[in-house]
């Protein structure tokens, strides 16, 4: 399947934002390491600080075919994930986002509730990662499905790539059969952007 | 061939480690550096590295065991932080004084107080005339190598060395690493010679006698020779490097330096967000340059002295402070520039401590200043 | 105290290192010595107490046991502390002031 965009920028920058323990630094390093495994540059890196269980975390990654120099945080990203819905509200997702970006947010309700939730105007792609992830996984982690939705909506990496990092990152830790049902979750999510 | 990995400053760090292999490693644990010795600690399981690992109940004693086992004619390495490295300052300068080649990570990281976890360099600036070399590493790559070259200049010279990186910023960033082949980095670390090791009962020495006024200051006097040798020597085994990597060991980076009316000099992490300033701006024609430190002790005064002679308006960013002093990087390149007779305008900032974030803008917003000569006096970037 | 030329920083071991081993016997104390261990010969039963209580070991012996006798005591190292008349226990060492024994 073709991306569904192209992105043109030198650097592309994803914000991604989370709870403490929802796996936002891991989806941010799944996402670069694939990168890398196609040939890229990449930057993944969390925002700074203790590990803090259910605290609002933001993790970062800048894409590149250059070196990447800076190692200034990301201001203006071109794609914004919201893994937890709660976070829009207490914390402002879209903010620097760009007018021509992308808010990808988990959650049940509509792109237009979004769009009036968060103030952002531009392109907001919903997914339902929770609901996935407890069909697939049978526990709320909807990091990984996240990622489907990334791949489909930017075309950043390709499915195969983030697919192959989920096993070579899970399967001695989980074993082959929770790996199949995380990949199955990508998938799902992956085939509900429309 | 070398092998891209996803690795953060840290994992880069316990990479080299891996592959230099060393005999023994006493270290405690401290954010940032953490990451280092956890890295470090799974090989030492796994039984990839053949290392005694101590396990200690302080940085003082980490640094004491590392003395012990250097002296003792181990290859020894060890890793630390901010209160750590000063927990450990009593130690650092018998290290020097003693002449133990002991290899140091410091992840840069805040002092208290207040109590702060976050990059700066306080942490191996309040260390740098404990009379250790130190290096300083931009990124994940650079703190990968740097450490490979450390080993060798440290056993050629009989001196300590710190290879620092930026705490959170390199050290828990992931990027894209070259690991070159384990065969060709361990024939150029070698083995470790050591001189006169406590443990040949062929020759045997006593290591840290007590001098008074008789021989303390001799002893001492070694140190400042020693520290000539390491500069020349660090260009030497950095060729040999090169043949590795491909990449230059020089005192210093100059990036679009040449050319430049307005240079920016800095150290670690931001040197890289100057560089993708100093690209854009290019593009717009002006005329803006870098000077990244990589050695900072020994100090290469005359190299810098005249690769920023001739610029007329310089920055020196500072990301610790030295109270009711110059600060560290600036007072250097002050002494630089006098003895180069300079006519430089030539400007302190104090930037980014307890981790405070320097942002693009900051450093665009500073070449602004330079090139139009608005900076006065002190400046202080992103403070309230 | 030993009258040996300092040397340079260029001449010595590196790192403050002792390379040569047994040289504290170069370092004489004997001229610390305010008394002065005076051993009488006549009352000494060779017991062996007094050489291993110097604490600068400057009793030298001769001969193994049973056989064992001390020497006179070494008064290039002996600082007079007075330990070996405090063991005998044949009062066979007197302290007496050094002064009287200066040439």
């Amino acid at each position: 399947m073709l991306p569904t965009i192209c992105f043109v920028k030198e650097i592309f920058e994803i914000r991604i934002h989370g709870r403490g323990g929802q796996g936002a630094k891991t989806a941010a390093q799944f996402i670069a390491e694939a990168a890398l495994d196609q040939g890229k540059r990449i930057q993944a890196f969390p925002e700074y600080g203790p590990e803090r269980s259910g605290a609002p975390v933001v993790s970062f990654v800048r894409i590149s075919d250059k070196q990447i120099k800076s190692y200034a945080p990301v201001v203006n990203p071109d794609v914004v994930m919201v893994i937890d819905p709660t976070l829009i509200g207490p914390v402002d997702v879209a903010e620097g986002l760009a007018k021509d970006g992308i808010l990808i947010v988990n959650t049940s309700e509509t792109a237009e509730k979004i769009k009036n939730k968060t103030k952002f105007n531009g392109k907001v792609c919903i997914v339902d990662a929770t609901k996935i992830a407890m069909g697939s996984v049978g526990k709320n982690l909807p990091n990984t499905p996240m990622l489907g939705a990334l791949v489909k909506i930017t075309g950043v990496v390709g499915l195969e790539s983030v697919n192959n990092k989920v096993k070579e990152k899970f399967l001695d830790k989980i074993g082959e059969e929770k790996t199949n049902r995380t990949i199955e979750g990508i998938k799902k999510a992956y085939d509900s952007i429309q | 061939m070398a092998k891209i990995k996803a690795l953060t400053g840290a994992e880069a760090s316990a990479e080299a480690m891996r592959q230099i292999n060393p005999d023994v490693c006493a270290a405690f644990p401290i954010t940032p550096q953490t990451p280092v010795m956890q890295k470090f600690a799974e090989f030492v399981a796994d039984g990839i590295v053949k290392s005694e690992f101590i396990c200690v109940e302080s940085e003082h004693s980490a640094m004491s065991a590392c003395v012990g086992s250097s002296a003792a004619g181990a290859r020894t390495m060890t890793a630390t932080s901010s209160a750590g490295l000063a927990l450990m300052w009593e130690i650092l300068g018998i290290a020097s004084g003693l002449r133990l080649p002991i290899v140091m990570t410091i992840v840069n990281r805040a002092l208290s107080a207040p109590i702060n976890i976050h990059c700066d360099h306080s942490d191996s600036m309040g260390a740098r005339d404990q009379g250790w070399v130190q290096i300083y590493s931009e990124n994940a790559q650079e703190s990968y190598e740097n450490t490979l070259l450390a080993v060798r200049l440290a056993e050629k010279v009989l001196l300590p060395v710190m290879v620092c990186q930026d705490g959170f910023i390199t050290s828990h960033g992931v990027e894209n690493v070259a690991v070159y082949d384990d065969n060709k980095v361990k024939s150029f670390v070698g083995e470790l010679k050591p001189y006169k090791p406590l443990l040949n009962v062929d020759d045997p020495v006593t290591y840290g006698p007590l001098q008074l006024t008789d021989y303390y200051f001799e002893t001492k006097r070694q140190q400042e020779p020693a520290m000539e040798e390491a500069k020349k020597a660090y260009q030497a085994i950095g060729k040999e490097l090169k043949k590795i990597t491909g990449n230059d060991y020089g005192y210093f980076e100059e990036y679009q330096l040449k050319d430049a009316k307005a240079a920016i000099v800095v150290l670690n992490s931001t040197a890289g967000t100057t560089k993708a300033v100093i690209d854009k701006l290019r593009q717009k024609g002006k005329k803006v340059g870098l000077l990244k430190i990589k050695l900072f002790r020994p100090f290469p005064y005359e190299e810098v002295g005249r690769a920023l002679k001739n610029i007329s308006s310089i920055a020196v960013l500072d990301r610790s402070e030295s109270f009711g002093a110059n600060a560290p990087v600036f007072g250097e390149i002050k002494n630089a520039l006098y003895d180069a007779k300079s006519k430089a305008k030539l400007h302190s900032c104090i930037f980014g401590l307890g981790g405070r974030n320097i942002y693009e803008k900051d450093i665009e917003d500073l070449f602004s200043k330079l090139l139009t000569n608005k900076l006065k006096g002190k400046e202080y970037i992103g403070v309230r | 105290m030993s009258k040996e030329k300092l040397k340079g920083y260029k001449e010595i071991p590196i790192g403050g290192l002792i390379t040569e081993p047994g040289s504290a016997k170069k370092f004489k104390t004997g001229d610390w010595r305010s008394f002065r261990p005076v051993w009488l010969q006549d009352k000494c039963t060779h017991c062996m107490i007094c050489p291993p209580s110097c604490p600068d070991d400057c009793i030298p012996t001769e001969g193994n046991l049973p056989n064992i006798k001390r020497k006179e005591t070494d008064f290039d190292y002996c600082k007079g502390c007075g330990i070996c008349a405090q063991v005998c226990p044949f009062k066979a060492i007197e302290m007496k002031e050094e002064s009287g024994f200066i040439k």
